[in-house]
């Protein structure tokens, strides 16, 4: 595919398609001059502002053209799963919650539920509507994060700072339910931590009233009805449905390419079965304008199941009685949970004897989404790396964990 | 000349607190939308004429350093949201005028380091912070940038980011709360005003 440096500026969606089966990217020729252009290595990150944290993508340009992509992680390995054997169960809890730092609940969800199907712990029925209601928030503050800072990146400030209004208040409420605004420490096996305070359901009702008012209002009006943001993401960084399958994608990724696959649905745990408002989001497109609309139709749909949660929600105790020494039987066990990003799962070991778990080992979803990056970046422009790479909505912490 | 017409008790050299005499005091004129009503003042430790200020050139430029301390957005970790949070609407961080996060070292004073360093980062923060122009402050944000924190027995992370770089201000918490990050900025204020 040779062709002239005007021309090499643009590749239309077949072409692309083409060179991310395998067709090979010449170099452009200038042939006035009688030169070859050279081929560039850019190095984008671990420092940059669109990365998302401390990736490192190593691209290989031809021109503004993308050839290779190669992406180097691991500049915020910490070691969780090693620090994991080296803490009690309880104590693990809280190192969950640095693994996905921007849906901390659904982390320790995943964490407290592997224990809770080692040890066979009946959840209290409360407790189990207490622990969807606060995935739920805990999904939205993460959305509404993605939201801002996908803003960000192709060009928008204020759905930055409208998302972070919204995301001030859920945090306030979780500050008043279990003390801290980011890593809470909530979830304990067989159960939550507290009761909601005094007052804490009808703040979240009129919370979720203000909400969806700013979703409808604010947030699609700014971001749907404005040019540029459609120029920059509709129809970029398609995943047709048997890649997004072939790569192992999960949560929203998988959805806006039209497969409807819901770990809340069709693997159910908690109590999301009974709930009637339950309906997964489902794009058919695949491109980063899809995965935006599976977002935003997830925070609709967060609203919708906190609401339904506290209509039926049960009274009775939080926390099972589990004695004042717990120790996990032995037994081993793989628990998921549809986090904000996709699959979170913890496969646990507990030897029976230790207070610590023999083995814990995190699925973050960033990480196998992340997969994709090299073969979707493949032929694109620079430009559209940052809006692809943002509509991926990775998190490093859970990618290096 | 102005200086020969000053009373003869300000003429002594008496050192001047810029935040007591020169930031709050209030310019004599009328403001606009205001009712043409004049804004009190208060007696001035300086000449009577209002555009007078003596100083050291000193301390002027330490002042004008500490009003705005770009940042460098270096976010690592679960700080990075926190710091996103300080800088959002709510916790404002443009009121102390340290809202300017640069992406690149080059335009920043200060680099705020939110998150676990891991042995992997440290290289290139170090680069980072020798890539700053001086002069340059580092505020150390969360316990894992303070002392390792929570990860004080991790085989991948720095036990503190004051091993690399030399830190000015700490900020405990985990992750410190937007008003503590506030606080940090603040305090570097003091620090640069003193000429630190």
């Amino acid at each position: 595919m040779k062709r002239s440096p005007e021309a090499a500026e643009l590749s239309t969606e077949a072409e692309i398609r083409q060179i991310q089966e395998g067709a090979q990217i010449e170099l452009p020729v200038i042939e006035d001059e009688g030169l070859e252009t050279e081929e560039l290595i850019l190095n984008m990150g671990p420092q940059h502002p669109s990365t998302h944290g401390v990736l490192r993508l190593v691209l290989r340009l031809s021109g503004e053209k993308v050839i290779e992509c190669i992406p180097v992680m691991g500049y915020l390995h910490r070691g969780l799963e090693k620090i994991f054997e080296w803490r009690t169960f309880h104590q693990g809890i809280r190192y969950a919650d640095q693994s996905d730092y921007v849906s901390n609940m659904l982390n320790e969800h995943a964490y407290a539920g592997a224990m809770e199907a080692i040890a066979e712990i009946d959840v209290p029925r409360r407790a189990e509507f207490i622990r969807t209601i606060v995935d739920e928030l805990s999904r939205c503050a993460a959305h509404l994060i993605w939201l801002g800072t996908y803003g960000l990146d192709v060009g928008a400030t204020t759905p930055f700072l409208w998302c972070l209004r919204d995301r001030e208040e859920i945090l306030d409420m979780f500050e008043e339910l279990c003390g801290s605004r980011m890593n809470f420490n909530y979830y304990r096996p067989g159960g939550v931590l507290y009761d909601f305070p005094p007052g804490w359901v009808s703040k979240l009702e009129r919370f979720l009233d203000r909400y969806q008012k700013h979703i409808e209002e604010d947030y699609v009006r700014i971001l749907e009805g404005n040019e540029i943001f459609l120029e920059r993401t509709v129809g970029v960084g398609v995943i047709p449905s048997d890649v997004a399958k072939a790569y192992g994608l999960t949560g929203p990724m998988l959805r806006a390419s039209g497969v409807a696959w819901d770990l809340r649905v069709d693997r159910p745990y908690s109590i999301y079965p009974e709930l009637q408002s339950m309906k997964p989001a489902v794009y058919q497109e695949g491109d980063a304008f899809a995965r935006y609309k599976v977002r935003v139709q997830e925070m609709r749909l967060a609203i919708a199941l906190v609401r339904e949660c506290i209509a039926k929600l049960p009274g009775g105790t939080v926390r099972a009685r589990l004695g004042h020494v717990w120790k996990c039987p032995k037994g081993e066990a793989y628990y998921t949970v549809e986090g904000a990003k996709g699959e979170v799962g913890v496969y646990m070991i507990s030897d029976g004897r230790s207070p610590n778990p023999f083995r814990a080992k995190m699925r973050g979803p960033s990480f196998h989404n992340l997969q994709i990056a090299p073969w979707l970046l493949r032929g694109r422009l620079v430009a559209d790396t940052v809006a692809i790479l943002g509509s991926m909505d990775f998190v490093l912490g859970e990618v290096d964990r | 000349m102005a200086i020969e017409e000053r009373p003869a008790k300000t003429a002594k050299g008496v050192p001047i607190d810029f935040e007591e005499d020169v930031i709050q005091r209030r310019p004599v004129t009328t403001q606009a939308g205001l009712g043409g009503e004049e804004m009190p003042t208060r007696p001035s430790a300086l000449a009577n004429d209002d555009n007078m200020v003596f100083t050291t050139v000193a301390n002027l430029v330490n002042w004008a350093r500490s009003r705005s301390p770009w940042p460098l957005g270096y976010g690592l970790a679960c700080c990075a949201i926190e710091m996103m949070a300080t800088a959002g609407p709510h916790h404002d961080l443009s009121r102390f005028g340290a809202e300017v996060f640069r992406s690149s070292p080059r335009q920043a004073d200060v680099m705020i380091v939110a998150g676990t360093v891991t042995h992997k980062m440290a290289p290139r923060l170090r680069r980072l912070y020798e890539q700053m122009p001086e002069p340059k402050w580092v505020i150390a944000m969360g316990n894992c940038a303070s002392s390792g924190g929570e990860f004080w027995d991790s085989y991948a992370t720095l036990q503190g980011v004051d091993t690399v770089v030399p830190v000015d201000v700490y900020v405990p918490g985990c992750p410190p709360r937007p008003e503590a990050l506030t606080e940090g900025v603040l305090r570097l204020r003091e620090k640069i005003t003193r000429g630190g």
